[in-house]
């Protein structure tokens, strides 16, 4: 089972390595983590996916509460929400198959950041699913070098 | 006023009479400035057992336990300690110092990333950056070590900082930390259901663990036991809840407890755990405590609810504060029956031991320990085979039991018992075996120094038993890294000290040879000498 975990913590330095800590202390998964600044620069929000069973996912809610530098934990399902991630991917390209790449693309709505000779970057912002599949899509190719953000996420706004 | 000044005036503000520490260059500021007030500073002798002492003192004082050591090696000795009293959340505020906050990073001498260390073990720690934070943050670490559930909190203070001038002390009267407001009032409803679960039940027992003493909630325990006739078995940590002679007690449950205790908790329709984690040594099979029968877990730390296994009736809250919601509640109960029932398992209880007639047997040394014991004594266990020991023949009159029940760590009964004298004033004992007296032993000085009396027992095996014990049991007898070849000779080593000794060898005149080694409120050393087979079960 997936969940996502939306921390508010107090941006004080050693707090990532305090949350981060938790999860491998406890043997918690981290499938993605992204962390930044909120409205308020004195709080950070840690974005975590994690899974496990329905055990594992309360006591992660639960020991994240216990931390004395976070604020407020708001947990919810990847249906129950709105989430984004960032995909920068390098390829070689030749003219074989630069159309492929660009039909590719076309489809997903990525965009073609940076172009050379041989190799261009792709971006993608889009929801992890479409990530995936976009990866997917590049089997074939050359990948030079992948960067990728961990998830964002908020709950829809209907469930506020 | 400089930092190091403010942070002894903070230690004033709280109340705190006693450190337990050990120096180096980058907590000298701090032991300059200390040495102005009347707390009394007692050296130890490795940074370790600080901690410990602090452990011990905080556990029979109810006040936070508070320990100093310098940067580097003498922070990263603290962490046993530090970690020995968050398993079993013992409120210690630990002050360690720090080189230049300027120098932070650079792996200067004697630099340790302490915090980063002892993050695992410690509720809260800080590191301290401005010397105008230090009333706020010591204020806020002893308010956090002491409530909600209690444990260790970190303070490293760079040299820099207890050398700057702070502009105005003010002590704040309050902490204002919007992330940590733990529960203290259990919820009226789950009260409510707690209530009716009893009504219903027909053999309810009471599991109470660490978190009832903790709490404070010793009296309310036995009133509310009392009141409705429920029967009581503890975990280790819980030793002392109830007096060993109390009718509603059923000793100490878990693998190493008392078989009684465990069949009354097997056969109990109702169990209520309270301040109990339930571990692994004390359930070994959590699936089995909710098996035919309603599960209730009371618990300050709401994380331990549903952590190892999940209650029918959670309830969130202070122990002592529930026990009080429970008294506007009234119920008709009869468990009568059930409470004869017990008695009867408690009363055809047999102690097999296997006793070779040339050795004193270990069991019976505690036994009359603790009957020849003051009333109100503090009874320290260390960790091995007499722990087991302690824990199933001490008889707890009106003391406590202190011993390293989640960390299990070995040499923690001197430095502790050595704390629980500074903290109450009264008998202590410390129990451990020779493996366990070897780690601490350099204490005897600490004890000579200060003067603090602590009575001292040594079972003797030659042998670091419970390993043996388990080698024996689990493979084939092939004794590895168990024997203890090359231990001193006590009675040398105590007369080294200046310390009086005592040898028990026989298994004849124990209670004789134990009243005279109480008999007075001085250090001693009583050495037994133990069979090598004699085991714990």
């Amino acid at each position: 089972m997936k969940r996502l975990y939306s921390v508010l913590v107090e941006n004080r330095s050693g707090v990532l390595m305090k949350v981060a800590g938790l999860f491998s202390r406890r043997c918690f998964n981290i499938d993605s983590l992204a962390v930044g600044e909120t409205d308020d620069p004195k709080v950070s929000c840690i974005t975590i996916v994690s899974s496990g069973d329905a055990t594992t996912l309360e006591q992660i809610e639960k020991q994240l509460n216990k931390k004395i530098d976070v604020i407020k934990i708001k947990t919810f399902k990847e249906s129950e929400s709105i989430s984004r991630e960032l995909l920068l991917i390098k390829v070689k390209y030749n003219k074989n198959n630069r159309k492929e790449l660009m039909d590719i693309c076309d489809i997903l709505h990525a965009e073609i950041v940076d172009i050379s000779k041989t190799m261009m970057t792709i971006q993608l912002c889009s929801t992890p699913d479409k990530i995936e599949l976009l990866m997917q899509m590049m089997a074939s190719i050359p990948i030079v070098e992948v960067a990728r953000t961990g998830t964002l996420a908020l709950q829809k706004c209907h469930l506020e | 006023m400089l930092g190091a000044d403010a942070m002894v005036k903070c230690l004033q503000e709280e109340g705190v009479k006693t450190v337990f520490g050990y120096p180096g260059v980058a907590i000298c500021p701090f032991f300059e400035s200390i040495t102005a007030t009347n707390i009394k500073r007692v050296l130890v002798r490795t940074e370790q057992n600080a901690a410990h002492a602090a452990s011990g003192y905080a556990r029979v004082s109810g006040s936070v336990g508070v320990c100093v050591a310098t940067s580097g090696p003498g922070a990263t000795n603290l962490i046993t300690g530090i970690a020995t009293a968050y398993a079993d959340s013992i409120p210690l505020v630990c002050i360690t110092g720090q080189v230049d906050s300027s120098l932070l990073g650079s792996d200067v001498f004697q630099e340790a990333d302490i915090t980063g260390a002892a993050e695992s073990f410690v509720k809260y720690s800080y590191l301290i950056k401005d010397v105008n934070d230090i009333p706020r943050i010591f204020k806020e670490a002893f308010y956090i070590a002491s409530t909600g559930r209690k444990g260790p909190v970190l303070i490293d203070v760079p040299m820099d900082i207890q050398n700057d001038t702070i502009s105005r002390f003010k002590y704040p009267q309050e902490v204002n930390l919007r992330t940590y407001k733990p529960t203290v009032r259990g919820h009226a409803v789950q009260i409510k259901k707690v209530f009716k679960e009893l009504s219903r039940a027909k053999r309810p027992i009471i599991c109470a663990g660490g978190g009832v003493i903790l709490s404070g909630a010793k009296e309310q325990l036995k009133e509310f036991a009392h009141l409705y006739g429920i029967p009581v078995v503890s975990t280790m940590m819980g030793i002392g809840v109830l007096p060993s002679n109390d009718p509603y007690y059923f000793g100490m449950v878990g693998n190493n407890g008392k078989s009684y205790a465990n069949r009354a908790m097997n056969e109990s329709d109702l169990l209520l755990m309270i301040g109990a984690r339930v571990a692994d040594r004390a359930i070994s099979q959590p699936d089995l405590i909710t098996e035919n029968k309603v599960l209730i877990h009371i618990d300050v730390d709401p994380c331990e609810i549903g952590k190892n296994v999940g209650p029918h009736i959670p309830l969130v809250g202070d122990i002592a504060a529930i026990f009080e919601d429970f008294k506007q509640h009234d119920i008709n109960v009869d468990y009568r029956s059930w409470v004869n029932t017990l008695n009867d398992y408690k009363d055809s209880y047999q102690i097999n031991r296997n006793i070779d007639a040339d050795y004193p047997d270990p069991a019976k040394i505690v036994k009359t320990l603790s009957e020849e014991m003051d009333f109100n004594a503090v009874y320290v266990a260390d960790v091995g085979q007499n722990q087991m020991w302690s824990c199933n023949y001490h008889i707890v009159k009106n003391g406590n039991f202190l011993t390293s029940g989640g960390m299990g760590t070995m040499g923690y009964s001197i430095p502790a018992a050595m704390g629980a004298r500074v903290g109450c004033g009264r008998q202590v004992v410390a129990v451990c075996g020779d493996g366990s007296f070897q780690m601490s032993m350099m204490e005897l000085a600490t004890i000579r120094q200060h003067e603090i009396p602590v009575k001292i027992v040594i079972f003797n095996n030659g042998y670091l038993g419970l390993v043996r014990e388990y080698q024996d049991k689990l493979y084939k007898s092939n004794y590895s890294m168990v024997d203890l070849k090359g231990n001193p000779n006590y009675e040398k080593l105590a007369a080294a000290y200046d310390i009086p000794y005592m040898r028990i060898s026989k298994p004849e005149r124990i209670r004789e040879n134990i009243r005279k080694f109480l008999k007075d409120d001085q250090t001693a050393i009583l050495e037994c000498i133990i069979d090598p087979y004699c085991f714990a079960k």
